[in-house]
């Protein structure tokens, strides 16, 4: 739906006369694009950014210990710059808070969607707003004096820096997410749809358990993934609460450490250009870039893929 | 359902209340007035907070007019046969979906380091205008959308040129849906901390931030207090953070009515 | 459809009064006579104290940052800091790189630190470990990941390891002094830069053990229990006593303050600083819980200063 000059016909030719205010126009044009190409420039940023100096770090360590290495100690000697343990921390976080998010995200999305009275989801909607603009520091802060006290009291054993309790909050951080993307997609559902399942006897229940939810998958999947990806991304929660320990294991009671942690920790604004501790920022930052890209991609095609055409 | 809606929204009441009675003692006037500080008696956190208010009107004047241009770009002008424009649209998706933190990479490599800005205000603000650039652009494009066409067939009919038709007609609708989108940008600007860390906002500032000086932001200021063991520093960290969410929900606050207000019947 | 009038307005008078008090007052760092120190986290608190002292005197600001030893170094030869606070002495090698780019620095100590090792208060089966204890935990590939290993009389707790990072003096000075070559140490502990999270992972984990300088020891006493540590000698504890006098071996260190000699020569607000941080010295060390300089040291140091001045 743009705003297409309609004078212009067809073939790009003019059909009336020659404006007198064409150079304004052209002129408004320039800068449009020029704001446009603000975002691109971005990109191209972040990609020199990344690859220029992780391409000197992969000139010293090969990519294949690299990426198979189980060992993280980049800065001692012996240096080992094995990712696995960051990639391993981060999504020990990340499974976890989606197990989380996703049920509790979809489950008050089916309530808003199907069950809410409107004056309810009025009031509600705002609030599921306010839970998703917290910021993170404060996430991180409540994880550690809040709810790791409170998991020892529970009586789980988890150490003062753990997975658990970040992936605790992460999760219920991103409900918002899951939750308002699902109830888009199941809003988009067809009233018919549901009508058919009532006038066959079925109840609230299994009409939004059998049909809405199935009939919005593709969206309440993209919802998934783009929760998932924030997950990944996330990185004051963890860092204020997950620890510095890079280690394999998938205990989440125990000290780990993510691969967002890691540059935090790393990269604040004091390390020497060109050192290999700068570097080392770039070489993870590039794994951390590449893997919330494809998860993004991969949404994309989901979403794709499983849409239903209705009508 | 019932359980998933008490447990969001129940974590949601835990949180605020438990930051609020931890925070309380602290929040006082010095909060506002005083400056960090070793004694934890002392502390305050007023440059942060200044600091803080600078950056988000930095990201204000930057990512608004960048962004709704770019809206408009793409919503009223771009053909979208031509490659370069679903490149700009396919590009501001991705971006919308990038870690803050490699945003902060971004900001150290370039900006920092790069342009030779160093580790100032106008740095830290640069790099968050980015950061929520994206989302400006989509916000914009949608309250755009929502125009209807006849709006601007209209204008066309009486002889206005493209650009009329955007500034006079197009726009002063869309503004509401632009305001409502450019202020939740900005509120989760405000509490982004992993950028700053990047670029260098300093641990201990003890004097109100200028535009090229070093500076600490209130996110960042309420990081450091959580990592002090002393639970005093705990407590300020706390009353910290009730003044971070003050800031943040009542900008909130503000988009959603404006939302709710100037919600448009066509 | 138009904006509310007065709303508008007075948004945009709010942010023009923003604009302007963000805009004066002063253009970069430098400037308005700011004074930038970065380095050791370990010495930190002290210049922080300092600087905090030194402005309520009428003094000018000063900004500390907390990079680690390594980190200020690297910041101070590249010309962006007036003061690196340093945990450990400048290596040959980063006093090269200083020389290449002409930066010619000042040497001062002035505090001494009892580096101390922390434990959680809930073991009380150890109050004293030897070096080679230590050095048999810390040590590069140490297997050492229960108490039992490291005494059969101990209970079999896991060994929760909580240390500093390797950009930090502390870390090179430790590991030279147990280890016997500075930056050898095992890789599986928890490791920061910011003693503080330190401090909370000792307090915060049953079978934690950790290290950092004096003055974080000091400031939180209630949660922390540091070790006795026998160089030899038997088992010594750390404090003001033993670490002035050097009976704390081998853990007890100089902790230093390099300043540049540009900045010192050119900036009277630098020389003002510096010379408050000596001549207070002792009374800010004993504010900010760190180990004061014994009278005699005092005085070898502001003789440096007398020099450097004249």
């Amino acid at each position: 739906m743009s705003a297409q000059d309609p004078t212009l016909g067809q073939a790009g030719t003019l059909a009336l006369p020659r404006r007198r205010i064409r150079w304004g126009e052209k002129l408004v044009q320039g800068i449009l694009f020029l704001a446009a190409a603000v975002s691109v420039l971005t990109t191209v940023g972040i990609v020199v950014s990344l690859l220029v100096p992780a391409g000197e770090f992969f000139r010293e360590v090969s990519p294949w210990d690299f990426l198979t290495g189980t060992t993280w100690a980049p800065l001692f000697e012996p240096a080992q710059f094995g990712v696995l343990p960051l990639v391993v921390g981060t999504f020990v976080i990340s499974l976890l808070s989606a197990l989380v998010a996703f049920p509790l995200g979809v489950g008050v999305a089916i309530y808003l969607s199907e069950y809410a009275r409107p004056r309810a989801a009025s009031v509600l909607k705002p609030a599921l707003e306010i839970l998703a603009a917290i910021p993170t520091v404060v996430l991180g802060y409540f994880a550690l004096t809040f709810v790791t006290p409170l998991l020892r009291d529970l009586g789980v054993q988890v150490e003062i820096f753990n997975a658990l309790s970040a992936s605790l909050v992460l999760g219920v951080m991103l409900i918002p997410t899951v939750a308002s993307l699902s109830e888009d997609a199941m809003a988009a559902v067809p009233r018919d749809l549901r009508q058919g399942g009532y006038a066959l006897g079925a109840d609230k229940l299994q009409v939004s358990t059998r049909i809405v939810v199935p009939a919005a998958i593709s969206g309440i999947i993209a919802a998934f993934v783009l929760a998932f990806a924030r997950a990944v991304g996330e990185t004051m929660i963890v860092l204020i609460a997950a620890g510095q320990l890079p280690q394999i294991t998938f205990d989440p009671r125990e000290t780990i450490e993510t691969m967002t942690a890691f540059i935090g920790a790393t990269g604040n604004g004091d390390v020497p250009t060109g050192s290999i501790e700068y570097k080392t920022i770039f070489a993870v930052g590039l794994t951390l870039f590449a893997i919330t890209y494809a998860i993004n991609l991969l949404s994309i095609r989901l979403v794709r893929r499983f849409r239903e055409v209705y009508e | 359902m019932l359980f998933a809606m008490v447990v969001a929204f129940g974590t949601l009441a835990v949180l605020l209340v438990d930051t609020l009675v931890t925070g309380w003692p602290q929040l006082d006037a010095q909060l506002f007035s005083d400056s960090p500080s070793t004694q934890p008696e002392e502390a305050g956190a007023r440059p942060a907070i200044l600091a803080t208010l600078y950056l988000g009107l930095i990201v204000l004047l930057l990512s608004v007019p960048i962004g709704v241009l770019t809206a408009i770009y793409l919503e009223e002008y771009a053909d979208r046969k031509r490659w370069w424009n679903r490149l700009i649209e396919v590009n501001i998706q991705d971006l919308a979906a990038v870690p803050s933190i490699v945003y902060g990479i971004l900001g150290l490599a370039f900006i920092v380091r790069g342009v030779g800005l160093g580790r100032v205000v106008l740095a830290g603000g640069l790099i968050l205008t980015l950061v929520v650039l994206p989302t400006v652009v989509v916000a914009s494009r949608e309250a755009i959308r929502a125009v209807p066409d006849s709006i601007r067939q209209g204008a066309f009919a009486l002889g206005a040129t493209q650009w009329q038709v955007v500034w006079r007609q197009v726009l002063p609708a869309a503004i509401p849906g632009m305001a409502t989108g450019s202020i939740l940008a900005l509120s989760r600007a405000v509490g982004e901390t992993a950028p700053l860390i990047m670029v260098g906002a300093i641990v201990y500032v003890a004097f109100d931030p200028t535009l090229l000086g070093p500076y600490t932001a209130l996110p960042v200021q309420i990081y450091n207090w959580t990592k002090q063991p002393d639970p005093t520093f705990q407590t300020l960290a706390a009353a910290g953070a009730i003044v971070l969410l003050g800031i943040v929900l009542s900008m909130n606050a503000v988009a959603i009515f404006l939302r709710n207000r100037y919600r448009k019947q066509w | 459809m138009r904006l509310n009038r007065p709303i508008t307005v007075a948004a945009l008078a709010a942010m023009l009064v923003l604009a302007t008090a963000a805009c004066g007052g002063g253009d970069g760092r430098g400037s308005g006579g700011t004074i930038t120190a970065d380095g050791s986290s370990t010495v930190g608190p002290f210049t922080t104290k300092a600087a905090e002292d030194f402005k309520a005197q009428g003094g000018v600001d000063v900004t500390v940052g907390i990079s680690g030893t390594g980190g200020g170094f690297e910041r101070f030869c590249r010309d962006e800091t007036d003061i690196s606070n340093a945990s450990r002495p400048i290596k040959d090698e980063e006093a090269a790189i200083c020389a290449d780019a002409g930066i010619d620095y000042l040497e001062l100590t002035v505090a001494t630190d009892a580096l101390t090792n922390v434990v959680n208060p809930e073991n009380d089966w150890v109050d004293c470990l030897t070096v080679d204890q230590l050095k048999a935990i810390w040590e590069p590939g140490s297997k050492v990941d229960s108490w039992r290993d490291v005494d059969e009389s101990y209970p079999d707790v896991p060994l929760r390891l909580y240390g500093a990072g390797t950009d930090s003096g502390t870390f090179d000075y430790f590991t030279d002094a147990i280890v016997g070559e500075e930056g050898a140490s095992r890789t599986d502990y928890n490791a920061s830069e910011d003693d503080n999270v330190t401090v909370q992972g000792v307090a915060g984990e049953r079978g934690g053990l950790g290290y950092f300088g004096f003055s974080y020891f000091e400031e939180n006493q209630d949660r922390l229990q540091a070790l006795e540590i026998d160089g030899g000698s038997g088992c010594v504890a750390p404090s003001v006593a033993t670490a002035q006098d050097g009976t704390y071996a081998p853990l007890s260190r100089p902790l230093f303050v390099y300043v540049k000699r540009s900045s010192f020569d050119d900036d009277e607000n630098v020389r003002d600083f510096v010379a408050y941080m000596l001549d207070n010295g002792q009374t800010i060390a004993e504010e900010a819980r760190f180990v004061p300089l014994s009278d005699a040291r005092l005085a070898e140091e502001q003789a440096k200063l007398e020099d450097a001045t004249s």
